[in-house]
């Protein structure tokens, strides 16, 4: 059976603050699962109390079943929202640090440091104090930090910020193998276009409470409204009139509409030939932004 | 990796990092610099022993004396010898001695015959000494313990300030942190201390001032265990400080009562080395203690008991100090909206509640 890392009915409050409301969701292993949600939605919040760093009110977190202990967090490789490395030690010297703090041997975090450097094209900065690299290779140092220990889990908080494009694209790969050798991902992001891109399954959180969560093919079937795109040659008004159909927008001979439950989208098409040629014509999948935007309300 | 592996690790990773702090590194060597030059330095400037010109056969009394004896033909020559500054003085045969400004001293007490003198209180000290030895002690306990304190301090603000203490919390308990800081902090410390020690007293061999060697001795030796649990002490106060704050620039408003607490005790032991009322009862207040107490011992005001009482005291003031410095440590280093207040640390309920949490589990 795949493993899964469970939140299970996490709840926390800061003061007066509901953060969490009964928080659940799976990450599984092997998969790259978006966290997303508004700022002060409770991602960090979740994350932190993931990694020990706060205690849930109520709740808790599980990795294969049991409840997470320190030697199991130890093996998480964990990148806050707040980035931070030591300024005035070098890239490699922190990693080697970190590894070693997180249990692993002398040789092996040697290894995986090196092996890392190089991954992430920090080869010729590796010695250098981190705070002289540019912003763009703090935040390779920093995703190095959290992989340096072979963990078997991994929590990202915003990963992808910061990042320019070809290196979002290296850290995809870094990540797509680590989900190939079986570790479950979770990453947050605002970033919706990257998260649609990327992720295998998706947790939409607002306002404390989880509004959607499962694959992300799967949530895009859910929320697919029945909406149809359509452009003829001609003009498309005509569509106005035919029964069951609702027009969204309409702009010459481009038409976005929705149709009732009992109406047939094939007769629509046919429809449509009858009138002329028809350029396009087909169902509407709503962009990870639109579910957002539909769920986080 | 078990507790005290993790605490190694954190411990290592701060002395390599102090090891190469250009700041520390100039500061042992200026001290170094600075006992050389004070064991060493007046011997070299005092120079050999005098040399006396001898017409004839030198009486018996100069070889005992510390004197370079030279034999020369006659008294023109002894003469001539003491005007060209070839040696100090000149002894004649009639038993004049003939020098160029001033006699040597030992010269001349080596050919005078003395009265039987005797001390009865031969210990007596020096009261340059007397003055200057309580001084040392006092500016070592408070200078060592204010920088390595304040470094501690910074290290755990550096940590707070760029985050990473987030990963470190998530892989190692908090007070694991707090272990390794006061351990790295205390090793260089006392590192540093005895390197200087040891340089001192082989400064103090090579000027040949060895009795000063056994009077400081025994004060030397009951100074180290108490600078030990003193600097453990005042660590685990400075770590505390230093997790208040998220910036580097606040350290110091927040580490105010540290510092009066190192601050005052060396004050009031410079001030008043020299009253044994006053020394007496800073030898048993735990700040005052590891300053004033060796002071006592050196001075040889204190029964034997007393510093075994004064020890035992402190260390238990050191044991409750570490409890409250770790919780304040713990209740303040995960929170991260600026300034946090000593009492909100002190109640903060996080680290505990983690603890619990992981016993649970466990």
């Amino acid at each position: 059976m795949t493993k899964v890392l469970r939140l299970d009915a996490v709840s926390r409050r800061f003061g007066d603050r509901q953060v969490l409301d009964g928080v659940s969701f799976d990450v599984t292993a092997g998969r790259l699962t978006g966290f997303v949600g508004a700022n002060g939605a409770g991602k960090t919040t979740s994350m932190r109390i993931i990694m020990g760093v706060l205690a849930p009110d109520s709740g808790e977190v599980t990795w294969a079943g049991s409840r997470l202990t320190r030697d199991v967090r130890r093996r998480i490789g964990y990148m806050p929202e707040e980035r931070g490395l030591y300024p005035k030690m070098s890239v490699r010297d922190q990693l080697i640090y970190l590894g070693r703090l997180h249990g692993l041997g002398r040789d092996a975090v040697r290894r995986n440091a090196e092996e890392l450097i190089e991954w992430l094209h920090l080869g010729e900065r590796a010695g250098d104090p981190l705070e002289k690299l540019s912003l763009g290779n703090q935040q390779r140092a920093q995703i190095a930090a959290a992989l340096v220990h072979d963990p078997e889990i991994l929590v990202l908080d915003e990963p992808f910020s910061g990042l320019d494009p070809i290196a979002v694209d290296t850290v995809v790969e870094v990540l797509r193998e680590r989900t190939g050798r079986g570790v479950p991902v979770l990453f947050s992001s605002h970033q919706l276009d990257v998260v649609e891109r990327l992720c295998d399954d998706l947790v939409v959180i607002a306002g404390g409470q989880i509004r959607a969560a499962g694959a992300r093919g799967q949530l895009r079937t859910q929320h697919t409204l029945s909406r149809y795109t359509l452009t003829v040659e001609g003009d498309a008004g005509w569509l106005r009139d035919h029964p069951g159909v609702h027009l969204v927008d309409l702009d010459g001979a481009h038409a976005v509409f929705e149709l009732d439950p009992s109406a047939d989208d094939q007769q629509v098409l046919q429809a449509a030939l009858a009138r002329g040629p028809v350029r396009a014509f087909g169902p509407v999948t709503p962009s990870l932004a639109e579910i957002f935007r539909e769920v986080a309300q | 990796m078990n507790t005290f592996e993790a605490v190694r690790i954190v411990a290592a990773r701060e002395i390599r990092v102090k090891l190469r702090d250009k700041a520390f590194l100039f500061s042992t060597i200026f001290f170094l610099v600075f006992a050389v030059g004070g064991t060493v330095l007046p011997a070299m400037l005092a120079g050999g022993p005098s040399t006396v010109a001898v017409t004839g056969t030198a009486p018996a009394a100069l070889s005992t004396a510390d004197l370079d004896v030279r034999v020369v033909a006659d008294e023109a020559t002894a003469r001539a010898q003491v005007r060209d500054g070839d040696v100090d003085a000149a002894l004649l045969s009639d038993g004049t001695v003939v020098a160029l400004t001033d006699a040597p001293n030992e010269l001349v007490n080596a050919l005078s015959t003395r009265p039987t003198v005797e001390l009865l209180d031969p210990s007596a000290l020096d009261p340059v000494l007397a003055y200057l030895v309580p001084l040392f002690f006092a500016l070592i306990f408070f200078f060592v313990s204010l920088t390595f304190g304040l470094q501690i301090a910074q290290s755990v603000t550096e940590e707070k300030q760029t985050r990473v203490v987030e990963i470190l919390v998530a892989a190692v308990p908090v007070r694991v942190l707090l272990a390794g800081k006061v351990l790295a902090g205390g090793a260089l410390a006392m590192g540093q201390i005895a390197l200087i020690a040891v340089v001192a007293l082989a400064g103090m061999r090579i000027a040949g001032s060895g009795d000063m060697l056994s009077l400081l001795g025994p004060a030397i030796g009951w100074f180290l265990p108490y600078f030990l649990v003193g600097f453990v002490m005042l660590a685990a106060l400075w770590a505390a400080v230093g997790a208040l704050v998220d910036r580097q620039e606040d350290i110091n408003g927040a580490s105010m009562p540290v510092q009066l607490v190192v601050m005052i005790p060396f004050f009031a032991v410079a001030m008043f080395s020299n009253d044994p009322a006053v020394m007496k009862v800073l030898s048993y207040v735990p700040f005052a203690a590891p300053a004033a107490m060796p002071v006592r011992l050196f001075q040889g005001d204190a029964a034997g008991w007393e510093p075994v009482l004064s020890l035992v005291l402190l260390a238990a003031t050191a044991v409750a100090v570490l409890f409250a410095g770790a919780r304040i440590y713990e209740g303040s280093l995960l929170r991260s909206n600026g300034r946090t207040s000593m009492a909100a640390a002190w109640r903060d309920r996080e680290a505990r509640r983690l603890a619990e949490l992981d016993a649970e589990s466990a």
